[in-house]
This record gives C-alpha cells, structure tokens and sequence, in this order.
C-alpha cells in the first residue's frame, strides 16, 4: 500500500537551512548536508529544499550543495528555487536532484509547467502554491514572491482556481503552503486541503502548521493528502520523524516504517 | 566465483536526468563506475546499469542516436533497467507508441486511475510476490520508492509485483537482464541491498 509522505523543508539561504515565522525573520538552523543526512537517517520519506531568496532577488539557487545532497542520501529530494528556464531545471535534475518545484516563475508564466513536464517528464515537476486566507473578503488567494515579505504580492489567482490551471499543464506534484499557518504550529488547515484536494488529481503535499504529531494524524485522515511537509518542528526537535511514523502506523495510516 | 579484480559498472550515458543519483548510489560500492555511452566501454563492464526518466520516445531516440540499440540487446553481462530504463527492456509503449528494446515479451500501458488513487503513482510502496536473486535477504512488504504513470503488466517475466488501484510489474527478469520500476538508488537501505544483490550476480 502506498505510505503517506513525511517531508521534512529545508529553507535554504546562502547555502544555510533558515526557518521564519510567517515567512520573516529567519533564523539560522544549520548546514545543509549534516541536516539533510539526519532527516534521511531518521525515516524522513522524502525532503524539500526551497531556496527562499531565489525568486525574489531575481538569481537563480546556488546550486553547488545538490550533488552533495545527492551522494550523500538514499531518498528522494527536491529543489525549488528561481528555477524559470528549461536550462535551469535541467542543471538541477542534472545535480541529483529528483523533482524541481517551480512557484513564482510559474505565476509568471504557466506555459513554464508545460514546457518543464515535455522536457522532462511530469514526474519531477512540482508546483509549489503559496495560499493566503484572506479572512475580509473569505477568499483564498495565492500569492507570489513570498521569499521576500516586501517584495510579496497577491496575484490574480484564487487558489482553486490556480490548482486546476497547474493540473491541466500537466505537473506531477503540487504542494500546498498555506502562508496563514506557515511556522504557527497549530495545526494544518484541513478544510482548505480537503477543498484542494477535490480539484487535485495528482499528489497533494500539505505545507504550513504542523505543530504536533496528532496534526500529521489529521491531515492524512481528513484531507486525504499524500504527503505533510514541515520544517520547524523537526529542525527544534519538537517532533522526532521515527517517534511521529510510529504514532501515525498506531492511528491505522500506511506508513513505511524507519 | 574465483578471486576477481574490482567490479565495473557502467551507466549507460541516455543523457536522461537521474544519472547522478544511480552514480552516487553505486559509488557507495567498493567498485569503479563509470558513466559511458562508448560500446568498447560498455561491453567490457561486468556490469550495466540502464538508468530513464522522461518518456519513452525520448530515450528511444537517444539510444538509436548513439547507435546503442543493438549493442544492448546483445549484452551478456547482467544489466539493470531503472524505472524508464526498465520499461525500455519491453517490446513497445502505449506512450506516443514507442517500439522499445524487445527484451521482455510485453507492452507498457498507463497506469489507469481508480477509486480516486492520484497519478503518478508517486512515493513508497510495497513489494509483494519477491522472488529471485535481486530480492535475496529481503522481505516482501519492503518499501521502495516509485514515480512513473506507465507501467508493465504482470506476467511470466515479473520478480516482484506492486499494487496501485491495479497490480503491475515492480520488477522484472529474463535471462541477464532484469528491470525494477521504483528507484533503488533511492530507496533507502532496501534499494541499496537490491543494487548489492545485482551486483552480487554473475554473467
């Protein structure tokens, strides 16, 4: 049976793991490497690595340390981080690394996932989706270059909407960061994941307000997501991956043992 | 098996996007890899890897482009299809309706979406019905890592089945050739005792 995904993010800026509060303030965590094995050790599925400044400072991820990623863990992995061309994409995958998630190039230019899915197939193009709520007018709006809070905007986009436009081009993977809940730990939002799941054929990964075990235990059951990512409860050793894989095995979901 | 200098292993250079993965996870072996589309080079591995991902016409097009289509089918040495390089070993794919290696007796399909299951088959699944020597020492149940949306049927070929709204191919064998559809070199400790157990086999 296929087990649901335990991702740990890694927020990546100037070749160090950072995690911010509502994408600000980031404070240093550690050394890609050293982390990203730990993860991999301790029964992490799968990581995350966005490079969080890429987009908004208009260069692309330094992208030395995904080889070193790549020689040194057995699981899959991700890179997400100013990829905007086919080039760009094609020297990560080229580095080791499994999927490519593009995010604010993709608002830019949604001809960006077809393109990406032809070249390289769908199974390594991710698209991330920054979701706000926006509890005045109730709508969920997504936003873009949120790497940056200045340089943040709200696009055009509702965020259904976006998910059926990202689906219809042919990615293999979206993942949803839901900014309001973004390092609040209380709680994914299941009610807008179960909403973006209706409209998401392809796997869905939950992002944004893991804060105990329990929560992973919901978004699984109610949302029916494939994965949950989360970075700060495993960076601050609030959760340890082995001790939350054997809760959720407890709580009935499919989990591949560590 | 007598005394033996270090084992070669050649990636066959498809020019397709996972190389550096299955590089890394062989260098972990005490052996010498190396990454070649060269046929001097590639038929005096002991062993070869045929690594893919992307579509089936593509990689097609690149073997028949490096002229590497004949020299493969001929191989005596054990070789190890990974994920598109295993759907390759096939006769053909219902993806754009590619003619493949013909290698193993059957065709690729899509993987049909039922009760709501996402595609691609994305993530850790299990193995069931293991049998022969790839899978020594392991059990079935183990999880590998998969991503693909097309897929080979079950049949006499099949060393180790997975199921995904319907039951295909998670590994298959004839002769010296052999094909897994998940990714090994990133499969945690069970992916790398399968590369160990290919790497344990004889020509």
């Amino acid at each position: 049976m296929l087990a649901k995904r335990i991702i740990p993010c890694l927020d990546v800026k100037d070749g160090k793991v950072v995690k911010g509060v509502q994408f600000r303030n980031h404070e240093i965590i550690g050394d890609i490497v050293p982390l990203a094995k730990r993860y991999a050790d301790e029964g992490a599925d799968e990581l995350v690595f966005y490079d969080i400044t890429a987009s908004s400072d208009n260069r692309v991820v330094d992208k030395s340390w995904v080889e070193q990623i790549s020689a040194q863990i057995n699981i899959p992995f991700c890179v997400a981080g100013g990829i905007k061309t086919i080039d760009d994409a094609a020297k990560i995958l080229a580095f080791g690394a499994d999927k490519i998630s593009i995010n604010s190039p993709a608002l830019a230019n949604p001809e960006l996932i077809t393109q990406l899915t032809h070249e390289f197939g769908q199974q390594c193009i991710v698209v991330g989706v920054d979701s706000y709520f926006d509890l005045a007018t109730g709508q969920y709006q997504v936003k873009q270059f949120t790497g940056d809070a200045a340089k943040t905007r709200t696009t055009k986009w509702q965020t259904l909407d976006w998910i059926k436009e990202i689906v219809q081009r042919g990615a293999g993977e979206i993942v949803l960061n839901v900014m309001n809940k973004d390092g609040v730990r209380d709680g994914y939002d299941l009610e807008q994941l179960a909403m973006v799941r209706e409209v998401c054929s392809v796997p869905l990964i939950a992002s944004g307000g893991a804060g105990t075990m329990m929560h992973f235990s919901d978004v699984f059951k109610q949302a029916n997501v494939d994965g949950a990512l989360a970075a700060s409860v495993f960076h601050k050793q609030i959760i340890e991956i082995s001790e939350l894989k054997q809760f959720l095995s407890q709580q009935g979901i499919a989990i591949r043992p560590c | 098996m007598s005394q033996q200098t270090k084992q070669k292993l050649v990636i066959i250079d498809t020019g397709c996007a996972n190389i550096t993965s299955v590089r890394c996870a062989m260098e972990r072996f005490d052996i010498e890899v190396v990454v070649s589309r060269d046929p001097t080079i590639i038929k005096a591995a002991s062993h070869i890897i045929l690594p893919g991902v992307g579509t089936a016409g593509a990689a097609m097009a690149k073997l028949e482009q490096f002229d590497l289509i004949e020299l493969i089918k001929g191989l005596t040495q054990p070789v190890l299809g990974i994920c598109l390089g295993m759907q390759l070993l096939s006769n053909a794919s219902a993806e754009r309706e590619v003619n493949c290696l013909g290698l193993i007796d059957a065709k690729v399909s899509p993987l049909q979406a039922s009760a709501g299951l996402p595609l691609p088959h994305m993530g850790w699944n299990t193995l069931g019905d293991i049998s022969g020597p790839l899978f020594k020492g392991l059990d079935s149940n183990s999880y590998v890592y998969f991503v693909h949306s097309f897929a080979l049927p079950v049949g006499d070929y099949t060393l180790a089945t997975c199921d995904y709204g319907q039951r295909f191919s998670a590994a298959i064998g004839k002769d010296n050739f052999y094909g897994v559809q998940f990714h090994p070199e990133r499969s945690g400790q069970v992916g790398a005792k399968i590369l160990k157990n290919f790497l344990e086999l004889s020509a």
